[in-house]
């Protein structure tokens, strides 16, 4: 088995960043952030699909044949999608519910068959579950991030926890509802691309 | 003005290569250029020289406004008072309104600029560009299409998030394709929708038990027509935002634009057209009270003339070809008189309208362009065809 490769997963958090150099994942970015907790579920689950998919794939690459090798990540996928579901039912009901369709949308999140496709379908299967819990990592921080910023301002709490004190508020402080608002995810994700190019000169395109 | 000239030039060295503060140099630039018509010129090719450029220009709009600012803050005074004493008639406690007026505008223009203008001037830094103009009257419309109770963080969050995401993200004046001061009213109405809308924030400090109920809001309601006659709502005489009340004082604004050039016609005509082509549709097929009312009442109700006079014919995000123009402003009255009619979760439709169409207004020129090449490329074909 190869040395563990720091790389592949440090890469990922921010030159390599899913969401915010490849731009993929961006619809689920967008649905779940409104508060932090089903934020972070949803990032350790896309962590473990991406992670576990990565592997399963990674093993049965060079028996996979090329014309079929779509529908067999999406099998794998699906499976590890329904676990993952199945899991946050039993264990963790009500983010299940907040999170409704977007646990069954994991299947369709880009970053899932994106890896499949660039990383595992031509690595070791130890190099490809450190490239998934890579970029899983990755689609969490920025997944967290926005679901921080958005709960602060646009409910004042942070994991369903009063933050902001209730003196602000008689001081004539208010929430901003447009956080909670999907249009105000997409323009923190701008900014934040925005931010990450602005200190990584050679991210910008020509 | 000799006095000016001699201190901008005594202060000059200082901002330039070698000086004291290079770093502020277009700051400097900015101001030397609002007091004096630059000298410098184009070094290649053919150029018009007009006197009119874009610093005189947003003073002719900042002109055109002030006619409907005196008036909202005079408004603001006067339905202050009204709302205590309903009794009141229009001119009496004339400097009392005046007063209350000025007092309660003020904080919101000067907040509006500060905020507007030091992230203009701070990006300008920044980039190392010379500062833009076109702030100059965006933060004066940012105050009048507010309601007169708004608190001033909000304004000033507003304008922050008009100016940067609006305005400086895509690179400037010139580059935005959103209305920067429509940016902030919309900002402000989805963040913050209880100092927005409702019939609470358009009379500054109402007396309880005074309905604050705007025109507008009342269609909305009960669907008849409102309380307030044509003619007190063509004059201005109701609660509104501040600007957008007075349809006269609008119009002289209008009148001041159309004739010196700087406001499109075609845009404002035809954004009134679309909305009486709309108006007329409701009359005719509608159901309820509310699409039976006059078309006319749409254009002196709420922001419909602020938006068509002020708003939509905002030269960077307006469509630009003539044609284009027609299309572009006929759709915004359209969508304006529908929004208000058909949606009930906005009484005001013509902020939204005019935000829909800049977005679609470099489309339309895109399709006004393609058809007029087809169009020549076939009267080619029919001449011949042979080198022209």
């Amino acid at each position: 088995m190869a040395g563990f490769n720091f790389k592949l997963i440090k890469n990922p958090l921010s030159k390599e960043n899913p969401i915010t150099v490849q731009v993929l994942g961006i619809c689920s970015s967008l649905a779940v952030t409104a508060k932090l907790q089903p934020a972070v579920v949803m990032a350790i689950s896309v962590t473990v699909v991406v992670a576990f998919s990565n592997l399963i794939i990674s093993y049965l690459r060079n028996t996979i044949p090329p014309r079929i090798r779509i529908i067999v990540q999406l099998v794998i996928v699906s499976l590890l999608v329904i676990l993952v579901d199945q899991v946050l039912k039993a264990f963790v009901y009500d983010v299940s519910k907040q999170l409704s369709v977007f646990v069954g949308l994991i299947i369709t999140n880009c970053i899932v068959m994106g890896r499949l496709e660039a990383f595992a379908m031509s690595n070791k299967p130890f190099d490809s579950f450190l490239d998934g819990i890579g970029n899983g990592l990755g689609y969490a921080v920025i997944l967290i991030t926005l679901g921080v910023i958005r709960e602060l301002f646009g409910s004042g709490s942070l994991w369903g926890y009063q933050i902001i004190p209730d003196s602000f508020y008689e001081m004539g402080y208010q929430n901003n509802s447009l956080m909670i608002m999907p249009p105000m995810a997409l323009i923190l994700v701008g900014i934040i691309i925005w931010v990450h190019r602005a200190r990584n000169k050679d991210l910008c395109e020509k | 003005m000799k006095w000016v000239r001699n201190l901008l030039d005594n202060m000059k060295p200082n901002f330039q290569k070698g000086g004291k503060f290079p770093w502020l140099h277009s700051t400097f630039d900015a101001f030397e250029t609002f007091a004096f018509v630059p000298k410098t010129t184009t070094t290649s090719g053919a150029h018009f020289r007009d006197a009119l450029d874009m610093k005189r220009t947003m003073t002719m709009v900042i002109l055109a406004l002030m006619p409907a600012l005196l008036f909202g803050t005079y408004n603001i005074g006067f339905q202050h008072f009204h709302s205590i004493n309903p009794e009141l008639s229009f001119f009496e406690g004339f400097w009392d309104n005046l007063w209350y007026g000025v007092i309660k505008i003020l904080p919101i223009i000067v907040v509006s600029y500060v905020v507007g203008l030091s992230i203009e001037f701070g990006f300008a830094q920044w980039r190392k560009h010379d500062v833009n103009e076109g702030f100059l009257v965006t933060g004066m419309l940012i105050p009048m299409v507010m309601p007169p109770d708004v608190p001033l963080w909000q304004v000033a969050l507003a304008t922050a998030f008009a100016v940067v995401i609006g305005k400086e993200v895509f690179g400037g004046t010139g580059m935005n394709f959103l209305n920067p001061a429509l940016l902030a009213r919309a900002f402000l109405f989805f963040a913050f929708p209880s100092s927005m809308s409702g019939d609470n924030v358009w009379i500054a400090e109402k007396a309880d038990a005074f309905s604050g109920a705007t025109p507008l809001a009342e269609m909305m309601v009960g669907g008849n027509l409102p309380s307030t006659s044509f003619w007190d709502m063509f004059l201005g005489i109701m609660p509104g935002s501040i600007g957008e009340t007075s349809s006269i004082a609008i119009l002289l604004g209008a009148a001041f634009l159309i004739i010196t050039g700087i406001g499109s016609w075609r845009i404002t005509l035809s954004v009134f057209i679309g909305g009486a082509l709309m108006g007329l549709t409701f009359n005719f097929f509608g159901s309820n009270p509310y699409t039976q009312i006059p078309f006319y009442y749409h254009y002196v109700m709420g922001g419909f003339m602020f938006g068509a006079v002020f708003m939509a014919t905002d030269p960077v995000t307006a469509a630009q070809t003539n044609r284009g123009k027609w299309i572009y402003g006929i759709l915004i009255g359209a969508m304006a008189v529908l929004i208000r009619v058909v949606n009930p979760a906005y009484p005001e439709g013509m902020m939204l309208a005019i935000l829909l169409l800049n977005v679609f207004a470099p489309l339309i020129d895109y399709y006004v362009v393609d058809a007029n090449i087809r169009k020549r490329v076939k009267r080619w074909k029919i001449k011949g065809g042979q080198n022209v």
